[in-house]
């Protein structure tokens, strides 16, 4: 007995599976699941806009629209029956025979016969046409005659003012970093550094109201232009708005090349200009284009600065004076307008499923690039 | 023998060309930005006072205080941060003290970088898709503040992992010693030694939080708003909206209004992220290890 006892004695003190030990498990599960949760949020960004949009590229209705009537004049249709069956232009139906079956009700199903083929092959009508999303430059998805879905215009705005923007923030952002990352030193450093962060967090909506109400005025004086809400606008604003982040990052590109590089080029006899140019720049190049993309990244996700700054007209520029209307700003001023669940409604999801990817693929492949630094 | 070549002076006259490009590059990109932050101030700082602070719009927003943006802002800041804070923080002790590094972990850093990378009209209509739609939130503070949340989850979670792992492996070690289980030793030892980096970065999101103004459009925050609003279901003006419709949807705003708006909000901001770098400073010069 005493045996036992000492045996059973052993085993609880052996057996750790007190309360700590449980509080400690939970904690490692619950943990866990918030560890998880930008993956599982990511996910589900994904998936509600997909399930919101996907109806709209997906979706196929039969109607009687314009190019059928045609036909079925072509196939000698009496005036008479085409005229009674006018009273189902442009309703929607779900299945060619529910089309059939309303045309047979109006006129009968012995008269509807011959023209049977033509009613259930050429009524297919699709609002999202692959083609004509991204190519056509016509976005009109509140036509009451025919709704266009279009994004070409909105694309080369969206890439105008991006292009603009990194045209004028790659330099003077690299530049920034270089003065800062290699020249600057101490407190004045730390001070710039500072500066630049606290750049960076000024509110896009602030920007595109220094576009509104402070660039339009100075660019309709300085170029004498109608308007001043047009790409250069944009591109300006977007570019001031992307270079501090810019250069936060690629400053740290630049303080992560190791000072034994700069060392041993300086006791090879190099300027530091030449150190900067030949040395650092050449090894912390994967971190200055991971800077680059997340510039652009940026650029084009920008929502706020962009549907203030821009003009907002649909146009494919031909200068830098043209309006023009991004992605991001169309889905911000027309969501509100949209009913739930219709066409319209379900094309800005479709822009937003366009627009994650694209983002999506720029933070990849930054980060895919910023990786290959690691390992080196 | 050292005296300097023709080589060695071209070299120099080239550095300190290159010195004084690079300084006018960095002056070109804080300047322009000093002067539209001096024209705000002055501009908008002509309009704010008391009065401006804490009266309601009046006729049709063309004239009165901005008192329910500002409460609304408060609102949605704060059921953001309640969200988002504790689930963050959680979320960085997993990455710091648990994951290992194996793809799994990259996995989540990958989607980490891409909720901060996402558009905000992309979360957006996330926050109307899921929280306004499937989860029949409606348009409310709830809705807009949960969008807000994720959108600046990864804030959170990247400056806490930073400061968690600021904290030195011995500490953890000597705890373990002591026989204290993994989560004593974190809610004892590591959570107290990184608490203010946590706070700073907390404050930083503080800062993202309210001025952002996409993802709140269309999930919980509306034009015009007489009444203030009385729970997380009740929808709510903020500060940034506030702005955009007024300088762009609202006809016959006298100029100065919008300017202080505008410099309401970037006080705001300005004020947070300050105070979020100063407490980084102070406590980079106290750390004792």
């Amino acid at each position: 007995m005493g045996q036992a006892d000492s045996t059973s004695a052993t085993c609880n003190t052996d057996d750790r599976r007190n309360l700590a030990w449980f509080i400690d498990k939970a904690v490692q599960v619950l943990v866990f699941i918030a560890g998880i949760s930008a993956i599982v949020f990511i996910i589900g960004i994904f998936v509600f806009i997909t399930k919101e949009g996907v109806g709209f590229i997906l979706k196929s209705n039969y109607a009687l629209s314009e190019s059928v009537f045609n036909l079925l004049e072509d196939q000698k249709m009496p005036e008479d029956q085409l005229d009674a069956i006018t009273v189902l232009e442009g309703k929607k139906f779900s299945t060619a025979e529910d089309l059939l079956k309303a045309v047979e009700g109006i006129i009968g199903v012995e008269a509807a016969g011959p023209y049977k083929e033509v009613l259930i092959e050429k009524s297919h009508d699709q609002p999202f046409h692959v083609k004509s999303f991204f190519t056509s430059p016509k976005w009109a998805p509140t036509s009451e005659i025919k709704p266009v879905y279009g994004t070409l215009a909105l694309m080369v705005g969206t890439a105008s003012v991006t292009g603009l923007a990194m045209l004028i923030a790659i330099p003077f952002s690299l530049g920034a970093a270089i003065y800062i990352g290699e020249f600057a030193t101490g407190r004045k450093r730390e001070f710039l550094k500072i500066l630049v962060e606290l750049l960076a967090a000024i509110p896009s909506v602030v920007w595109g109201f220094v576009g509104l109400s402070m660039l339009n005025p100075l660019i309709i004086k300085l170029f004498n232009v109608p308007i001043g809400l047009n790409v250069l606008n944009a591109g300006v604003i977007l570019g001031l708005m992307a270079a501090p982040i810019m250069t936060t990052i690629a400053e740290d590109a630049l303080k992560a090349v190791p000072d034994r590089y700069r060392e041993a080029a300086e006791a090879m006899g190099a300027t530091r200009w030449q150190i900067i140019f030949k040395v650092v720049v050449p090894a912390a190049r994967h971190g200055l284009v991971a800077a680059v993309l997340l510039g652009v990244g940026r650029g084009f996700g920008e929502t706020m600065a962009v549907l203030m700054a821009t003009g907002h007209s649909i146009n494919l520029p031909t200068s830098i004076f043209d309006s023009v209307r991004a992605m991001t700003a169309t889905i911000a001023a027309e969501l509100g307008e949209a009913a739930v669940g219709s066409d319209h409604y379900r094309a800005l999801f479709t822009l937003g499923i366009l627009l994650f990817l694209i983002t999506f693929m720029i933070n990849l492949s930054a980060d895919l690039i910023l990786r290959g630094v690691r390992k080196e | 023998m050292f005296d300097a070549s023709a080589l060695n002076i071209r070299n120099r006259k080239v550095e300190g060309l290159f010195r004084i490009l690079f300084m006018l590059m960095t002056g070109l990109l804080i300047l322009p930005v000093a002067i539209i932050l001096a024209v705000l101030a002055w501009k908008g700082g002509s309009v704010v006072n008391m009065t401006f602070l804490f009266t309601n719009p009046t006729e049709g927003m063309t004239s009165g205080g901005i008192f329910p943006a500002l409460i609304g802002t408060v609102w949605l800041v704060s059921v953001a941060l309640l969200f988002s804070v504790p689930l963050g923080v959680a979320a960085a002790i997993y990455l710091s003290e648990y994951a290992r590094d194996n793809w799994f972990t990259r996995i989540i850093n990958l989607a980490i970088i891409n909720l901060a990378g996402v558009p905000s009209i992309v979360h957006a209509l996330f926050g109307v898709g899921a929280f306004v739609l499937f989860f029949r939130f409606g348009t409310s503070i709830l809705a807009a503040s949960l969008t807000l949340g994720i959108m600046t989850l990864p804030v959170v979670i990247v400056s806490t992992r930073e400061s968690l792992q600021a904290v030195p492996m011995a500490f953890r070690e000597a705890c373990w010693n002591m026989g204290a289980t993994k989560w004593q030793t974190i809610w004892k030892i590591v959570l107290p030694n990184s608490i203010s980096g946590i706070l700073t970065g907390i404050i930083l999101e503080v800062s993202r939080t309210a001025g952002e103004t996409a993802p709140v459009m269309f999930t919980g925050a509306a034009f015009f708003l007489p009444q203030l609003p009385q729970s997380i279901f009740d929808q709510t003006m903020a500060m940034s909206l506030h702005l955009f419709v007024i300088a762009t949807q609202v006809p016959g705003v006298p100029e100065n209004l919008p300017y202080g708006v505008a410099f309401v909000l970037i006080a705001m901001v300005l004020t947070m992220n300050s105070l979020s770098i100063a407490f980084r400073v102070y406590l980079r010069g106290r750390k004792k290890w």
